[in-house]
C-alpha cells in the first residue's frame, strides 16, 4: 500500500495524499481549511479493507500527518507565535487550552444551530421585504408668524411680466415691399436696392429681398451686382412693362 | 330585516384583535407588542390578552396558520403539518446549504458579537471572509458598527432573522454552553502532561 496514493475526499480538496501534500507546500491550498481527521479516518478505512497490517505503511503515514499537524499548528498561530514562544510551557499550554476550549465551545454551538435548522426544517413562513413605514412627521422649529409673514409676501409679490417680443418675428408683407418696388419703377428706370432699404430692419430688408426676387421671377426688372457684396442695382424691364401696362389700362 | 348578522357574541376585545389579525397578516416580519399596540391605537396590556386569544385560535393542529412569538415579535407561519405541501411550493434560499464554517462563524456571532472578522478568525483559527460574506448575503448577519480606533474592522451581530430563521424568541433562548466544560476540562489535562514533559 502506497501512503501517497492514498484516495482523499475532504471538504477542501480530493484526490491523492501527496497532490494535498505538494499543494500545501506551495502554499495553493491553506491547511487550515484541510480536516486531518478526516485523512486519518481515510487511511484507516483503506488500512482495514486489507487484511494484513502494513508496518511500512503505518509508519510512513505516521511521519508524513504529524509534519501535516505540526505545519497546521504553526500556521493557526502565525501571528502570535513570538507571543506563545515567550511564554513558560505550562503558560503556553494554558493559553492554548483556552483558545482551544474557546473554539470547542463555538463548535457545540454549531452543532447547536445545525440540529436546531434541522428541527425547524418544517417551519415556512413568509419572507419578504419590509413594506415601508410611514414617513415621520416633521416637526419644525418654533416660528415667528410676524416674520413668516413677512417672508410670505416677499414671494407672493406679482412677479414683473417678461417681454416675449423678442421671440416673435414680424414679418412685413411680401406685397408691401412689391408695390413699392413697383411704384418707383414707374417714377425711374432703375433704382440701387441697398439705398432704398436703408434703415430698415433685418427683417424687413429680408423681406424687401424677397419681394425684389419676385419682382425678377414676373420678369418685371432685371438685376444686377457688379461683384458680390456689391450693391444690387435694379432696372425696370421697359418692354415688358410697358406691354403689361398697355393692356392693362386697355 | 336591515340589521346586520352578528356572527360572533361581544367579546370586548374581538374588534382588537381582527385589528392585529390583519396587521400579522400584512407584516413581513415578526412585530412586537408595541409596535402592535402602536399600530392599532390600543393598550400593550389589552394588545397582549388579544394575542392570547389569537394564539389560541392559530395554534397547531386547529388552523393552517399558526400564530409564533419569534425574533421578539409576533408573527404567521405555516403550520408544520402543511410543511411538506409547503416545500413542494417554495424554496428557503436562506437556511439552505449553511456549511460547517457558516454555522461555527454563526455561533460566534450569535454568541460573542458583534464581533469582526479578525475576532472571529482568531477563534476558528480560519480566516472568516467567505463565511462571513454568505451569511451577510443570506441577510443572517449584518454590520454592527465598528472596532474601536481609527479603521477599526467592521463588527457584525445576528440579525432577526437569525432569531426567525432558528426559530428563537431571542437570543436569550440561545442555550447556554457551561455544559461541555468537562470535556475542556480533559484537554487541559493533557496539554499540561505535555508541557511538563518539554519542561522536563
Amino acid at each position: 500500500m502506497i501512503v501517497r496514493e492514498l484516495e482523499l475526499d475532504l471538504d477542501a480538496f480530493e484526490g491523492p495524499f501527496d497532490l494535498l501534500l505538494t499543494l500545501v507546500l506551495r502554499d495553493e491550498l491553506d491547511l487550515a481549511e484541510v480536516d486531518v481527521a478526516s485523512i486519518v479516518v481515510a487511511f484507516v478505512e483503506r488500512l482495514l479493507q486489507r487484511e494484513q497490517l502494513d508496518l511500512e505503511a503505518c509508519g510512513e503515514f505516521l511521519v508524513l500527518i504529524a509534519a501535516l499537524l505540526e505545519l497546521k499548528a504553526r500556521g493557526l498561530f502565525t501571528e502570535e507565535d513570538a507571543d506563545l514562544a515567550d511564554l513558560e510551557p505550562e503558560e503556553a499550554a494554558e493559553e492554548l487550552a483556552r483558545r482551544l476550549a474557546e473554539y470547542r465551545r463555538m463548535k457545540e454551538a454549531a452543532a447547536w444551530l445545525s440540529d436546531r435548522l434541522d428541527g425547524e426544517r418544517d417551519r415556512f413562513f413568509r419572507l419578504a421585504p419590509a413594506p415601508l413605514a410611514p414617513r415621520a412627521e416633521r416637526r419644525l422649529a418654533p416660528q415667528d408668524p410676524e416674520q413668516l409673514a413677512a417672508v410670505l409676501r416677499l414671494l407672493a409679490a406679482e412677479p414683473p411680466t417678461l417681454s416675449l417680443r423678442h421671440m416673435a418675428l414680424k414679418f412685413p408683407p411680401l406685397s408691401q415691399f412689391v408695390d413699392r418696388f413697383r411704384a418707383l419703377l414707374s417714377r425711374r428706370s432703375r433704382f440701387d436696392f441697398d439705398q432704398e432699404i436703408e434703415g430698415l430692419s433685418r427683417v424687413e430688408q429680408a423681406v424687401a429681398f424677397l419681394a425684389l426676387l419676385e419682382l425678377r421671377r414676373t420678369n418685371e426688372v432685371a438685376l444686377a451686382q457688379a461683384a458680390p457684396l456689391a450693391p444690387i442695382r435694379v432696372a425696370r424691364i421697359d418692354v415688358e412693362r410697358s406691354l403689361e401696362w398697355t393692356v392693362r389700362s386697355a | 330585516m336591515d340589521r346586520p348578522l352578528r356572527l360572533i357574541a361581544g367579546n370586548p376585545l374581538d374588534e382588537l384583535a381582527r385589528t392585529l389579525e390583519a396587521l400579522l397578516v400584512v407584516a413581513s416580519q415578526p412585530l412586537p407588542v408595541e409596535e402592535l399596540a402602536g399600530a392599532a391605537a390600543d393598550d400593550p396590556e389589552r394588545v397582549e390578552l388579544a394575542l392570547g386569544l389569537l394564539s389560541e385560535r392559530y395554534s397547531e393542529g386547529r388552523s393552517g396558520i399558526v400564530l409564533e412569538h419569534v425574533a421578539g415579535g409576533y408573527a404567521f407561519r405555516a403550520s408544520r403539518s402543511a410543511a411538506e405541501a409547503c416545500a413542494r411550493l417554495f424554496e428557503r434560499p436562506v437556511q439552505r446549504g449553511l456549511s460547517q464554517a457558516a454555522l461555527e462563524t454563526l455561533a460566534v456571532v450569535a454568541y460573542l458579537g458583534p464581533c469582526s472578522r479578525p475576532e472571529i478568525a482568531r477563534i476558528r483559527g480560519v480566516a472568516a471572509d467567505s463565511a462571513v460574506a454568505g451569511l451577510l448575503e443570506r441577510g443572517l448577519i449584518a454590520e454592527a458598527g465598528r472596532d474601536d480606533g481609527a479603521g477599526g474592522a467592521i463588527r457584525y451581530r445576528v440579525t432577526p432573522l437569525f432569531e426567525r430563521v432558528f426559530g428563537l424568541e431571542s437570543l436569550s433562548a440561545l442555550p447556554r454552553l457551561d455544559d461541555i466544560a468537562e470535556d475542556t476540562e480533559r484537554i487541559r489535562e493533557r496539554l499540561h502532561a505535555v508541557a511538563e514533559r518539554r519542561g522536563a
